[in-house]
């Protein structure tokens, strides 16, 4: 709730004086306005269609209402500067955040899901997830925006104002959690059927949880331990799933669905759809056009103790 | 009003043909995607016509070239599922070119739902338990445009990315000369 | 008629020999040929308004089934797919279909008669715009009734309508409504530019032309401005989708940003040119209500010219999420802030002008007061979206909702209505219902203001626009339930509004020549208007003809023929006369060729070759239209003979 209002970093910060002083001057000028209209209303006389209509007035008979009218311009005029220069001021402010020691992270968005990868200057430690972006709290972030298909819109209402995603074009956003917790971001470009439901979330840790998460990030997925596991990973690899979904350390190496190396680690299914429980998990992939029709991810009818053991072996890719 | 009356009907006849190509249908639950799920008895690879009575046909439903739909999601699954590895954009290279008048084993339907869940010799892997039946469909369908079998307002236009090939809906028809085994 | 015969002149009152002539010469044939063929000013904008309004009411109930979809979290009222298409057409609709065409109807009808002038300069182009605009709007609902509605926004960006992602033909049909509703706009608005320019009565100077005129000519020029801009996008959108060029593919060399700059380099003029005829409406019913002159008549025609003109600059505020660099964007929010300042002086005018009348609190006049409470609170919310900052947290979600429904309703619907009830008189010859419009604006106030202010709140709040539903977890639904109460009570007003149209017209008592006691030539016909406006056309010598006139000077216009349509050309500025003009006659060409036309474009949604070819009908069309009459070059020669 008043996501918008309520920063958690230093951009959404700056934008939300700027709301606070841009909305009492208008606060100001609408009530002005208002009450000049009303005084107007009251204290002139009524009139009907029969009476005579007020004569054209002499040229210069009505200065005091040239005046009135003037100054009230020049108020207006004197505000909207202030608030362009208050807006140009703010402009700056977002474009001066600090980038050292900034977090590297690309956004990929798709139709409808967001793959975000996560860059290293050594390519081993680089990692993707999805739906999903886990920030340490502190540090800034520099996040590469692109396309894969329509146009989207990346947006974290408590840290930043919004950067549209545009095939061909790549855009950049930088922002700075500075309170831990998780922050909603809904994907703000109509971008086709399920636009409504293609949200990520913004994980704000604290700089050694992140480290823990991101290391726990880059290793392959842990090899079953049960039975069943086993069997859903063997389901998952002579399946369909492989042809469209990655897990590293498998032989499940595709691009077009999000990386599920480790699904088990994120708070929510299908690009905020759903939470990440196991019953949750299992209605989605029996059936993901009942909660996202139209999303590119078909239904797969398995017996039930396939469905468990599927559920069993996603679960514990943490 | 008599005139308005008029038009709105010959515009309305003019679209009626629109509401089949315009449905979008999301919710195809799919048996064959669980590779456990065959029916007892199938044999695995049988190049040629599809095996009697134990394939989905075309006319049982589930096929429909007539949706726009249907055929965009063929042409996104062709490019998902790799099929521009063997295939490239139609020109073929591994795998023969599929926008020519050479259908190898038929361009109908049938015969390209038996190619891809069956696969055929030389080459041409099965996607039986792989692919969703009603995704294998979507192909056929996208198949069939690439050789200009479908209607010019149904077929997908041209793709945003590097032109590989005229658009399908612009193609002229490749119907087969005659079944040749290569 | 033999050239020797002897020429009736016009001159005389109401039922003299000459009028019964004029009206002989500018009636219409009966039936429905002659309905077809009309090129009366009047039928032609009444048939405009009519169609608009029943536009507007498809659209609205679109806008009402959305909101009951919204209503509640995870409702099931409607799929995505049917959303998607429901705000496409809602807005499209609204815009396209109803709010500019309404506005060019009511200038097309109201100008003559506020200029003194029998017609329109091109009223064949005008009639036949009008079957353009008809086709067109029932092709788009076609397709919509046929599952094939538009569905890729109302501002159709490319990639999601573009040849690969638009699948099918909705987004063509898009495409096509846009040349449809573009031609019509261009014809009229040339139309209307035309006989401002050069038809107005003799001394009806520049300066002493009502502001409504003024509205109507910024609009016209705007339109001639930026309507063929998003006609070329659409058409090279189609291109891309139809012929496989590289447009908007990134990939090939294009840019997918381009249609943006295109499409709003029309759209934000686009919403100014609804805008300003509605400014114009509010400086025609004030001096009325007010019984008095307008306060700075030269301010506001200078503001609203200002506003036609700097619309032009702030185009890329819709754009401000984007990757242009934002030193371009900041040079935007500077035009948006500055556009209000001409906005800001008309308003400050028309409070003088109100605060030194004698006011007569009807219908049209609380409508007025109605906008300035919510146009205000509209142009507000637009200088906070005219900042970079705050646009880059508000746009794209409810707030911007708000702020749109808040200008357009707030700054166009409610001058429209009370336009309605000024005019109603005059166009049907029957007064409104005082009591039931007072209802009805109540009604609508109200539920406009419960049914859209929540909306800012719901975009602070985080919610994007343009979703089929969302879940109970986010907290919107309290303020979506709130919305749905005030549409409700829109609907009310609304339905009330149609009653009084109804009942109205069945009323038995006449509406008087004046009943408002208003200054502008209109008001000097009977109600309804004869078909040739004035017996004689009056000449001006004040702003307000019919409060004030300088004694001495000729009074009208006599000596134009009455038995063709004659009329008078004025110069620009001073409007001395300058040539007489005989005005086109009824024809069915112009039906023919917007018939032909309309096949033309329809068949070009299907195929490359239809829209090749089917350019042949319309030239033939047109060729027909256009060709020379003998016996007409007659008639006009005979009267080019000194009398």
């Amino acid at each position: 709730m008043n996501a918008v209002l309520d920063p958690a970093g230093p951009q959404a910060a700056h934008i939300a004086e700027l709301w606070w002083v841009t909305l009492a001057v208008c606060a100001l000028v609408f009530v002005a306005v208002l009450a000049v209209l009303a005084w107007g209303l009251w204290r002139a006389p009524r009139g009907d269609p029969q009476m005579v209509p007020g004569a054209r007035p002499a040229p210069g008979a009505e200065k005091h209402l040239i005046r009135w009218v003037t100054a009230a311009t020049v108020i207006s005029t004197i505000l909207l500067s202030g608030l362009l220069v208050a807006s140009v001021a703010t402009d700056r402010e977002l474009a001066q955040l600090s980038l050292t020691n900034a977090l590297n992270v690309r956004v990929k968005a798709h139709q409808w899901w967001w793959e975000v990868t996560y860059d290293d200057p050594q390519p081993e430690r680089m990692f993707a997830t999805a739906n999903e972006l886990r920030i340490p709290v502190g540090r800034p972030v520099l996040v590469t925006l692109d396309s894969g298909d329509v146009i989207h819109s990346f947006w974290v209402p408590r840290l930043h104002g919004k950067k549209d995603l545009i095939p061909g074009r790549t855009a950049t956003i930088q922002l700075r959690a500075d309170k831990a917790g998780e922050y909603h971001g809904p994907c703000a470009e109509y971008c086709g059927l399920q636009h409504a439901f293609m949200a990520f979330e913004v994980i704000a840790l604290p700089p050694e949880q992140f480290e823990t998460w991101a290391e726990a990030q880059r290793k392959p997925a842990a090899d079953p331990e049960d039975a069943a596991a086993r069997r859903g990973r063997e389901l998952f690899l002579s399946g369909s799933c492989m042809l469209c979904h990655a897990i590293h350390g498998t032989t499940a190496n595709a691009r077009t669905a999000p990386d599920l190396t480790h699904i088990a680690s994120r708070t929510r299914l299908g690009a905020g759809r759903l939470a990440n429980t196991p019953q949750d998990l299992a209605a989605w992939i029996a059936d993901p056009q009942k909660f996202k029709p139209g999303v590119n991810m078909p239904a797969h009818l398995l017996p039930d103790d396939d469905l468990k053991a599927l559920v069993a072996y996603l679960g514990m890719l943490k | 009003m008599k005139i308005t009356g008029a038009i709105g009907l010959a515009a309305a006849i003019v679209v009626v043909a629109g509401c089949e190509r315009e449905q979008r249908e999301f919710d195809k639950p799919s048996i064959s995607s669980n590779p456990r799920a065959q029916a007892a008895g199938m044999s695995a690879l049988q190049p040629g016509a599809p095996g009697r009575g134990m394939q989905p046909t075309a006319s049982a439903g589930g096929y429909n070239e007539k949706s726009a739909y249907e055929i965009a999601q063929g042409k996104q699954l062709y490019r998902w599922y790799n099929c521009v590895g063997c295939h490239a954009q139609g020109g073929g290279g591994i795998g023969p070119a599929l926008m020519d008048d050479q259908w190898i084993y038929g361009s109908t339907p049938d015969a390209i739902f038996a190619t891809i869940v069956e696969g055929r010799p030389n080459g041409m892997p099965s996607f039986r338990g792989r692919i969703p039946e009603a995704q294998v469909w979507q192909l056929v369908a996208y198949v069939r445009s690439m050789g200009g079998l479908v209607s010019s307002d149904v077929a997908p236009n041209r793709s945003d990315g590097l032109l590989g090939a005229p658009p399908e809906g612009l193609r002229e028809p490749k119907r087969p000369a005659e079944n040749k085994p290569k | 008629m033999s050239s020797r015969a002897k020429i009736l002149r016009d001159g005389g009152g109401w039922d003299s020999p000459a009028a019964k002539a004029l009206a002989r010469t500018w009636g219409d044939k009966p039936g429905l040929i002659g309905w077809i063929s009309t090129v009366d000013h009047k039928a032609i904008g009444r048939r405009f308004i009519v169609t608009a309004f029943g536009f507007f009411a498809l659209a609205g109930m679109m806008g009402g089934l959305m909101r009951h979809q919204l209503s509640v979290p995870s409702n099931t009222i409607v799929g995505p797919d049917f959303y998607n298409q429901l705000f496409t057409m809602h807005g499209t609709t609204m815009m396209f279909l109803f709010a500019v065409p309404v506005m060019q109807g009511i200038a097309v009808y109201l100008v003559p008669l506020m200029i003194g002038t029998r017609n329109t300069a091109f009223p064949r182009m005008t009639a036949c715009s009008y079957w353009i605009y008809l086709i067109g709007g029932l092709t788009l609902f076609a397709g919509f009734a046929f599952g094939t509605g538009a569905d890729a926004g109302w501002f159709a960006y490319v990639p999601l309508a573009g040849p690969e992602y638009g699948i099918g033909k909705r987004a063509d049909f898009w495409n096509v409504l846009v040349n449809f509703t573009e031609a019509m706009g261009l014809m009229v608005a040339v139309d209307i530019a035309t006989v401002i320019l050069k038809m107005r009565a003799p001394g009806m100077s520049l300066r002493r032309m009502p502001l409504f005129v003024w509205a109507s000519l910024v609009m016209a020029f705007m339109i001639i401005f930026s309507m063929p801009t998003v006609m070329l996008g659409a058409n090279l959108v189609q291109l891309d989708r139809m012929l496989g060029t590289h447009f908007f593919n990134p990939a090939e060399g294009g840019d997918v940003l381009l249609w943006q700059h295109m499409f709003w380099f029309f759209g934000h003029p686009e919403v100014y040119f609804i805008f300003i005829p509605a400014l114009g409406f509010v400086s025609a019913i004030i001096p009325t209500f007010a019984r008095r002159p307008m306060f700075g008549h030269d301010a506001i025609v200078l503001s609203l010219i200002a506003t036609g003109f700097l619309s032009f600059g702030l185009w890329v505020h819709h754009m401000f999420a984007t990757n242009i660099p934002e030193l371009g964007k900041s040079f935007f929010t500077a035009m948006s802030f500055m556009i209000a300042i001409p906005t800001a002086v008309q308003i400050f005018c028309w409070i003088a002008t109100l605060a030194t009348g004698r006011l007569n609190f009807r219908t049209p006049l609380l409508f007025v007061l109605g906008f300035f409470f919510v146009l205000l609170i509209g142009g507000l919310t637009g200088i906070i979206l005219g900042s970079v900052p705050l646009d880059l947290q508000v746009t794209d979600t409810y707030f911007v909702v708000a702020h749109l429904h808040y200008v357009l309703v707030g700054g166009a619907v409610f001058p429209l209505l009370g336009a309605f009830f000024y005019w109603f008189p005059k166009v049907t010859g029957h007064m409104m219902s005082e009591r039931m419009g007072q209802w009805q604006f109540w009604l609508f106030f109200i539920g406009v203001n419960v049914t859209f202010f929540p909306m800012h709140q719901l975009g602070l709040d985080g919610m994007p626009r343009r979703v089929y539903t969302y879940l109970a977890e986010s907290g919107w639904g309290t303020l979506n339930l709130v919305s749905i109460i005030g549409a409700v009570v829109v609907d009310m007003s609304m339905l009330l509004f149609v009653l009084n149209v109804v009942l109205s017209l069945f009323r038995r008592e006449r509406a008087a020549e004046n009943p408002w006691g208003a200054p502008t030539l209109e008001w000097a016909v009977p109600s309804p208007p004869p078909p040739f406006n004035f017996v004689v056309l009056p000449v001006v010598s004040s702003r307000e003809p019919l409060w004030s006139r300088e004694t001495g000077g000729a009074t009208h216009v006599s000596g134009l023929a009455t038995g063709t349509r004659e009329g008078l050309v004025t110069t620009v500025l001073d409007a001395v006369p300058d040539v007489r003009y005989i005005y086109p006659s009824p024809g069915i060409w112009p039906f023919v060729a917007a018939l032909a036309v309309a096949g033309w474009l329809i068949w070009s949604i299907f195929s490359v070759r239809g829209a090749l070819w089917g350019m042949i009908p319309p030239t033939i069309a047109f060729i027909a239209w256009f060709w020379p009459r003998k016996r007409e070059n007659d008639q006009h020669l005979a009267l080019e003979k000194r009398p």
